[in-house]
């Protein structure tokens, strides 16, 4: 075999490399994305009835893309009117001032004492790899704590970093709520000034989110421990439909004293999705510490992208630096968050009525202040037999995980939804 | 436990990025004479940006087209922008193409098709090693490091000839270990502006080939060299033509002015159909965990005017009046020097190709330039020429000409910071 590789290689000088087998010929196919994969899947299905409940991208109730009125506005008054230059390695100055409001705070004092680092990244993958590229190089012996379960992708993003993983407990799958006696030991439990990866509001995948006083609790932890906190936040405004309650956990975290760090994504709740356009933040002691982490941060995009697209930024900037846009962009948001509460309480009736023996409780109930599950997805509990089932018999596509977007489901799919999971999750 | 304290609390400043510092500094300089010539982004006769109307034409489309929605792209991006770039560099009727062995992937601009690329092979590949030409552009070797490969260099320019060092180049390839990967500027080298000629790229290529070095072409001047797409891509296309299999990463930054859109491509051209489509799966978990799925805009952008005849054809009249109106500052600047009679041969600047010069000016040279010319321009000496105009070249001509015959010794050097100091001759 490999001698006769080594035949195949020889090459005859006139025609160049016509002999010579291929450099690539023990690469092996890649498993598909286990996400963006089921909307590949979906796509190639031909049935009529097909719904899809993969990817976390909001539909109207008529299962259409939404772009938003505050976008199309902003892209009206951009179009024809500004260059293309490039954008500094840190991105747009004016989009990262007002993404820090968001999360910060409208008069937040860590930005007027200018102690946040931040950058405009390539919406939330950016922004985390940007971080555990930053963690890697400055924190080289540190690790991550990853809640059980996340977004898949964060595993490939630190891994790709080289900064090896923890987990820590999250999910409680017997209450579909949240295990938080195993998350404070695992807190507790993690070795001094540990890093941790917190979901912010709206935990993807299961939509189950810690309460306030759960969070003060685990702020309170963090201290006694010198952990460090880094948020993801891709659904502010999303969960609750306000976007300063949706930002609870990390206010909390602020006041309390925490330099934390934070990643942030414009991709749902401003529609931006394909635009990618997101920021990271760094709280730092002082403004000289945030000048030295800025630079280091752009130090990382330089070999990476260089800078980052204009297009996605502008849309942002514009829309947040016009008081009647911005007004315009919370209602619209309230609008997505409304209609997906109110899918959820329709999901859970349909099953109810339907007698599923099981409990779909947790799709909606209230529970203190929050829902006890938020955001775009629904955790279902199925199982991966199960979701394929629901593919394979009723070309329903979402992830194995039992994740449900909820925000693919409409009043005209609900129905059907409902009788479908009830099929395949009734016992035998 | 000091909670009060960051973790990060030990970070040193990182110091200016080399090119894009350049504008920084320029930006602080409140002199009205003050000039950039630092970052290669073109500029009109009257020293504005320029964005080209077939781009303007295509954005207005974009928008007025409701039932455009802002979704994610696939991880590899837009399929008709990944098939027209492909076609663009290799040829619409390239046999690799035809024949399914091309997998093009869309990417941020040049640099992130180079880093998408430089990781695919530093997992999949077997000899880690890349040579890259001696100068090239500032971050080259920061990318392909980052992405775990191991640089060396291989002579390319020659400052006795202000040209190309061929047999320093023939030389340095030959002895590179079979498998290594060379990377090539496709045209229009950044930046020295010299470039090979179709005899020399033959005789690279026929090297390369026989000592099994990959190739690994940066395309960012396609058009811009010449005024000529096709011939700005004869040395890819001679790597393909032989069977053979390369990797070629293209900016549309600076050929369709798209520079901070981010609009690029990368495409690894493999010996079968089966190879290509399994490399581009791999490809796609290269690229989930570093951005998930590119920037739409853009490529949107490139899609609609490389698929439209009109549109395509305007674009390249644009594209050859700003390769023209380069050629035509390297003409005004030479001839300015020879008025002068500024010491030294300055032929280079009419024999070099595409956006740069590359002077030859030292670095003290350069720092006096910028100190008392208010003249932005990188250390080593590049000038975009895209930054001139016939109002600016009398200016920069009496510049060189002081700095030449001003400052010709080493003078004060300090931490990194060069003062020229006027050392009369």
């Amino acid at each position: 075999m490999a001698c006769r590789r080594f035949v195949n290689q020889q090459v005859q000088i006139r025609s160049g490399a016509r002999f010579m087998s291929s450099w690539w010929q023990s690469v092996e196919p890649a498993p598909k994305d286990p996400i963006l994969g089921v909307t590949e899947a979906f796509l190639a299905d031909p049935s009529p009835e097909k719904v899809n409940v993969g990817v976390g991208a909001y539909r109207d109730d008529n299962g259409k893309p939404v772009v938003l009125e505050c976008v199309r506005e902003a892209e009206r008054r951009i179009a024809g009117n500004l260059n293309m230059e490039y954008l500094p390695m840190g991105g747009s100055v004016k989009m990262v001032e007002e993404t820090l409001k968001l999360a910060y705070g409208e008069n937040s004092e860590f930005i007027k004492d200018k102690r946040i680092a931040a950058v405009q990244a390539l919406s939330g993958t950016g922004a985390c790899r940007l971080f555990a590229d930053f963690q890697k190089r400055f924190r080289p012996d540190s690790q991550i704590f990853i809640p059980v379960p996340t977004w898949s992708n964060h595993h490939n993003i630190w891994r790709d970093a080289q900064v090896p993983q923890r987990t820590y407990h999250y999910y409680h799958p017997e209450s579909k709520g949240l295990d938080f006696a195993a998350l404070m030991d695992d807190i507790k439990n993690a070795p001094n000034g540990s890093f941790f990866l917190l979901h912010a509001c709206a935990h993807n995948p299961t939509g189950v989110d810690p309460s306030e006083e759960q969070w003060r609790e685990i702020s309170h932890q963090f201290k006694a421990k010198g952990h460090f906190a880094f948020f993801d936040m891709a659904y502010q405004g999303f969960a609750s439909g306000d976007p300063n309650r949706d930002a609870k956990s990390i206010r909390i975290f602020l006041q309390d004293g925490h330099h934390i760090g934070i990643s942030q994504s414009y991709a749902k709740n401003m529609g931006l999705y394909g635009q990618r356009v997101g920021c990271l933040s760094v709280l730092c002691e002082d403004e000289k510490q945030a000048v030295a982490v800025k630079s280091q941060l752009q130090q990382i995009a330089r070999p990476m992208y260089s800078n980052p697209p204009v297009h996605g930024a502008l849309i942002v900037s514009t829309i947040l630096g016009d008081p009647e846009l911005k007004k315009l962009w919370l209602q619209e948001v309230k609008v997505m968050a409304d209609r997906i509460i109110g899918m959820r309480t329709m999901l859970r009736e349909n099953l109810e009525k339907l007698g599923s023996p099981l409990s779909w409780k947790h799709i909606t109930d209230q529970h203190t202040a929050y829902c006890k599950q938020i955001g775009m997805f629904c955790y279902s509990g199925m199982t991966p037999e199960q979701v394929d089932r629901l593919t394979k018999e009723f070309h329903i596509y979402m992830t194995r995980n039992g994740r449900i977007s909820m925000a693919g489901v409409t009043t005209g799919n609900v129905g059907y939804l409902a009788n479908a999971i009830n099929e395949v999750t009734k016992p035998a | 436990m000091d909670s009060s304290s960051s973790v990060f609390a030990n970070i040193v400043r990182a110091p200016e990025d080399p090119i894009l510092g350049v504008t920084v500094a320029y930006n602080k300089d409140s002199s009205p004479n003050k000039l950039n010539l630092g970052v290669g982004a073109y500029r009109t006769e009257e020293g504005k940006p320029l964005v080209l109307n077939v781009v303007r034409r295509a954005e207005q489309m974009l928008v007025n087209d409701n039932s455009r929605v802002k979704e994610y792209l696939p991880i590899v991006g837009l399929a008709d922008f990944n098939k027209l770039s492909a076609k663009l560099i290799f040829g619409a009727d390239s046999p690799a193409i035809q024949e399914n062995r091309v997998t093009t992937v869309q990417c941020l601009s040049g640099t992130g098709s180079l880093r998408v690329g430089a990781e695919f092979l530093a997992k999949h590949y077997h000899q880690l090693t890349i040579y890259i030409p001696n100068p090239t552009w500032g971050n080259h070797t920061k990318i392909f490091t980052l992405a775990g490969l191991s640089v060396k260099t291989y002579r390319y320019y020659d400052p006795a000839t202000r040209g190309l060092d061929f047999q320093g180049l023939l030389e340095d390839l030959g002895a590179a270990p079979s498998g290594s990967i060379v990377l090539l500027h496709a045209c229009a080298h950044n930046p020295t502006g010299v470039d090979p000629t179709n005899e020399q790229w033959e005789q690279i290529r026929q090297l390369l080939r026989s000592k099994g070095l990959l190739p690994f072409f940066d395309s960012a001047y396609q058009g811009f060299a010449s005024g000529n797409l096709d011939a700005d891509a004869q040395s890819v296309r001679m790597f393909v033509a032989d069977g053979g299999e390369c990797f070629a990463a293209q900016s549309y930054a600076k050929n369709m002015g798209l520079y901070g859109e981010r609009v690029g491509a990368l495409s690894i051209v493999c010996k079968t159909a089966d190879v290509a489509s399994r490399v581009e799966s791999q490809l796609k978990l290269v690229i989930r965990p570093m951005y998930s799925n590119p920037p739409i805009h853009g490529a949107s952008i490139v899609a609609t005017i490389l698929k439209d005849r009109d549109m395509f054809n305007e674009w390249t009249v644009e594209l050859k009046a700003m390769a023209d109106r380069i050629i035509s500052m390297r003409q005004q600047l030479f001839d300015a020097l020879s008025a002068k009679g500024t010491p030294g041969d300055w032929s280079h600047i009419i024999k070099q190709i595409g956006m740069f010069t590359f002077t030859g000016l030292n670095t003290e040279q350069v720092a006096f330039m910028t100190k008392e010319y208010h003249i932005y321009l990188t250390s080593d000496g590049r000038i975009s020429m895209a930054g001139l105009s016939s109002k600016t070249v009398p200016h920069l001509a009496e510049a060189i000409h002081a700095a030449v015959t001003r400052v010709d010794t080493y003078c004060a050097v300090s931490t990194g910071l060069v003062y020229a100091l006027q050392c009369e001759s």
